[in-house]
């Protein structure tokens, strides 16, 4: 094989010019592609298509973990091809990239196992299928049976369906139809009319997440415009995603107790979440944090009150919540319906390409914030937390250590903004910039670890600055297939506390 | 057990006493106030500042159900527009959303429009059936916390049930996605009279952001009659279960 071709992108670096990634034959992409990705190191962030010159240029982004580098190459079809050779049967992480371009284009791919519907997006080649034509694997047999679930769920959550096919109460097959939350923002990111907008839109990409797509953002935005941030706006950044983090790791928790029905361990929980979420609704008016995070600066610097109401809360809470855990983690009446339960094994999460929790609870470790940094997190050295055994157990477990984590670096970074500002408003952060002047013709990258595991956000600016494509993937895009693995051969009353134990993201996933 | 109840005891108690006058903080952003007159040129800049076309310029108003609350105005002109945390700013006249120059009242329900069954039969009990048409689950998370230990709607009989069938009506969440429509549509068909509508946060109400996106089908809305507009984004727990106690006509 020839030399590995490809751009190099640092995580904090600056933007590169579209004619600067090589393009490379078919052929040879492919090769170069199965040649990178069979190590365990190197993982598939984005690869995708879109429209170019007449034809379609296609992207990919690996993360390289060893180097801390996005590796970026392309191949180019004009608009006569129809069909490419799949990659999937050699590396089955790409499968939903390739059925994503077939969906959107029409582009078919030769063996590709599994070549079905991602999300009936709007602009979807086949106008002519919708939701109720999605192709679902069955099993014809006498011994089994079908069970659909959704898209409407039993509780006040997003909508996707489920259709299982089940031996007695034992699960042997889950396919997962999602979709029913398109909102086509990918092309509303196009249409917009100013920076703001694009910076709200991200932040209602998905709303548990709004503080990680909004960062992922304003990252690629500042990357594209040139402009560099101060050191305590990165740290208030990172203090957000830590907020973000911890709210959702203690309100899982609670759903995971409700779902083996521990209503003490849920209702605590709950209660503890609620503390966290007002922490950031004092911060800046809304508990999820929108409108915190723009491109450039921010509306809400981090004031001392704030700031000392966040170290109380969180040192109240982080205590509640180690009482609580406690005695979650010793009951056996709760530890034998999440031990064992819903495993992935750690080369089932590699070949999915599975990311970050969903990586993390089989010994994979795989966190940006390591790995990848930006920020804050360049400095911060931050060492991921691994579990091994790949069941609802560990990604609890997971929860629990990341929540305590977390807690304890908020408490730290807020502790030393405090300690160097007597002044009101506490930083020298400067006012938001939305409109800006962004570097053309260029491919830009940014990725953050939410806290289901890596954002990207990739842009491409035309001649005068203007982007010209937006590509967002949320983590759950790689992640719903650790799901669909992890209820093979269990108890399909398992499925509750399995999908919990995950809980992915259905708009972040349908966009 | 013995440390269940030493847990139980630093909880103390969680839940809000009285969810019509609890304050939220001061940066909440509920209903805006806008002092005095706006240049016209001032106006239109504003207009075209909005990321979700909340603003009119002429005369200048504010729709709080197209408004995502990003403050985004308040901070161009913070001379003229001004967020207060006044959360109370759910109704079921759509009017009522639109707010003017030098008019700080507060937001109200209009008893008139209400459906008599409404009040008559749901005072003391109300089961709610949510659909989550591409709502980004932030809405969906609030809801929930709206029957979570802190604010406890079943402290009035206000519960989300689990099949339409057992529903007196249902919440909506989410611009209504195509792909959403149908199922959306099957629900609704499924809940018994007088099958209730209340639309839950922005995106519900107008399509929000995503107002302009071709891949929503909001046609179910021209159908019905809807009983309860409740702006957010997302919606503030309190705000919710206010606007459902006003449109059953309780007083707590
Ligand atoms: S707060 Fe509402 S009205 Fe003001 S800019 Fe934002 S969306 Fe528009």
């Amino acid at each position: 094989m020839q030399e590995p071709s490809y751009i190099e992108l640092l995580p904090n670096g600056g933007p590169v010019g579209l004619k600067a990634i090589p393009v490379l034959k078919y052929s040879d992409f492919s090769s170069q592609m199965a040649g990178m990705m069979s190590l365990e190191t190197v993982h598939c962030v984005l690869y995708y298509a879109f429209p170019y010159n007449g034809g379609l240029k296609f992207i990919a982004v690996l993360a390289d973990d060893t180097s801390g580098k996005f590796l970026v190459f392309s191949h180019e079809q004009n608009s006569r091809i129809t069909t490419l050779d799949s990659l999937t049967p050699q590396i089955p992480a790409l499968h939903l990239f390739e059925r994503e371009i077939h969906e959107n284009f029409g582009i078919g791919f030769d063996n590709h196992p599994w070549l079905k519907p991602v999300r009936f997006a709007n602009d979807r080649h086949r106008k002519d299928l919708g939701m109720n034509d999605y192709p679902f694997y069955r099993i014809d047999s006498e011994e089994l049976h079908e069970v659909g679930v959704g898209p409407i769920h039993a509780g006040v959550i997003e909508p996707g369906h489920f259709r299982f096919i089940c031996n007695g109460e034992k699960v042997i097959h889950l396919e997962i139809q999602l979709g029913y939350q398109h909102r086509g923002i990918e092309k509303l990111m196009l249409e917009a009319k100013s920076g703001l907008t694009r910076s709200v839109l991200a932040e209602n990409i998905a709303g548990d997440t709004a503080v990680g797509h909004a960062v992922t953002n304003a990252q690629l935005i500042e990357s594209l415009a040139g402009i560099t941030i101060s050191d305590s706006l990165q740290v208030e950044r990172a203090i957000a995603l830590e907020l973000e983090r911890i709210a959702v790791h203690i309100g899982d928790t609670a759903a995971l107790c409700a779902d083996v029905a521990y209503q003490f361990g849920q209702v605590v929980n709950e209660a503890l979440r609620t503390t966290i979420i007002n922490t950031t609704q004092l911060w800046c008016g809304n508990r999820f944090g929108k409108g915190l995070i723009r491109p450039g600066g921010t509306h809400y610097p981090l004031t001392s009150p704030v700031i000392e109401s966040m170290l109380n809360t969180l040192n109240d809470t982080g205590f509640r919540f180690r009482e609580i855990t406690d005695n979650i983690f010793t009951a056996p009446s709760l530890l034998i319906r999440f031990d064992g339960i819903g495993i992935v094994t750690r080369n089932q999460a590699l070949s999915i390409g599975a990311v970050g929790m969903a990586a993390r609870m089989t010994g994979i470790a795989r966190d940006i914030r390591t790995t990848h940094p930006t920020g804050h997190y360049s400095v911060l050295k931050y060492e991921p937390i691994i579990q091994e055994t790949g069941d609802v157990l560990a990604r609890a477990m997971l929860r629990n250590l990341e929540a305590c984590k977390s807690i304890e670096m908020v408490t730290d970074r807020a502790s030393a903004l405090l300690a160097t500002c007597h002044l009101q408003p506490a930083t020298d952060n400067r006012q938001p910039i939305t409109d800006n002047y962004l570097q053309p013709s260029s491919f830009a990258l940014s990725v953050t670890e939410g806290w289901r595991g890596e954002i990207a956000h990739a842009a491409i600016t035309g001649p005068y600055g203007e982007i010209v494509h937006y590509k967002i993937k949320d983590p759950s895009f790689h992640n719903w297939m650790a799901l669909a693995l992890a209820v093979r051969n269990q108890e399909i009353s398992d499925f509750p506390v399995c999908n919990k134990s995950f809980n992915l993201s259905y708009c972040g996933h349908d966009l | 057990m013995f440390r269940s109840i030493k847990i139980l005891r630093q909880h103390g108690i969680q839940y809000v006493p009285n969810l019509r006058t609890a304050k939220l903080t001061p940066l909440f952003r509920g209903r805006p106030v806008i002092t005095g007159q706006l240049s016209a040129e001032q106006s239109a800049e504003l207009a075209n500042l909005c990321p979700s076309g909340a603003i009119e310029p002429n005369p200048f108003s504010i729709d709080l159900g197209k408004c995502v609350f990003c403050r985004e105005c308040e901070f161009a002109a913070p001379d003229k527009i001004r967020f207060t945390n006044d959360y109370h700013i759910a109704t079921n006249n759509r009017s009522n959303l639109i707010i003017r120059a030098d008019q700080d009242i507060p937001i109200i329900l209009d008893p008139d429009l209400v459906r008599k069954e409404i009040r008559t039969l749901f005072r003391r009990s109300l089961k709610l059936r949510q659909v989550s048409a591409a709502g980004d689950a932030s809405n969906e998370m609030e809801l929930n916390a709206a029957g979570n230990v802190c604010f406890d709607m079943g402290r009035y009989g206000i519960e989300f049930v689990a099949s339409p069938r057992h529903a007196d009506g249902l919440v909506i969440t989410g611009p209504i996605s195509e792909n959403m429509a149908e199922a959306l549509q099957i629900c609704y068909d499924a809940t018994p009279a007088p099958k209730l509508i209340i639309l839950c946060g922005t995106d519900a109400i107008s399509g929000g952001l995503f107002a302009e996106s071709h891949a929503l089908n909001r046609t179910f809305l021209n159908r019905y009659p809807i009983d309860l507009y409740v702006p957010g984004n997302p919606v503030h727990p309190l705000t919710f279960i206010n606007g459902i106690l006003d449109l059953i006509g309780r007083r707590i």
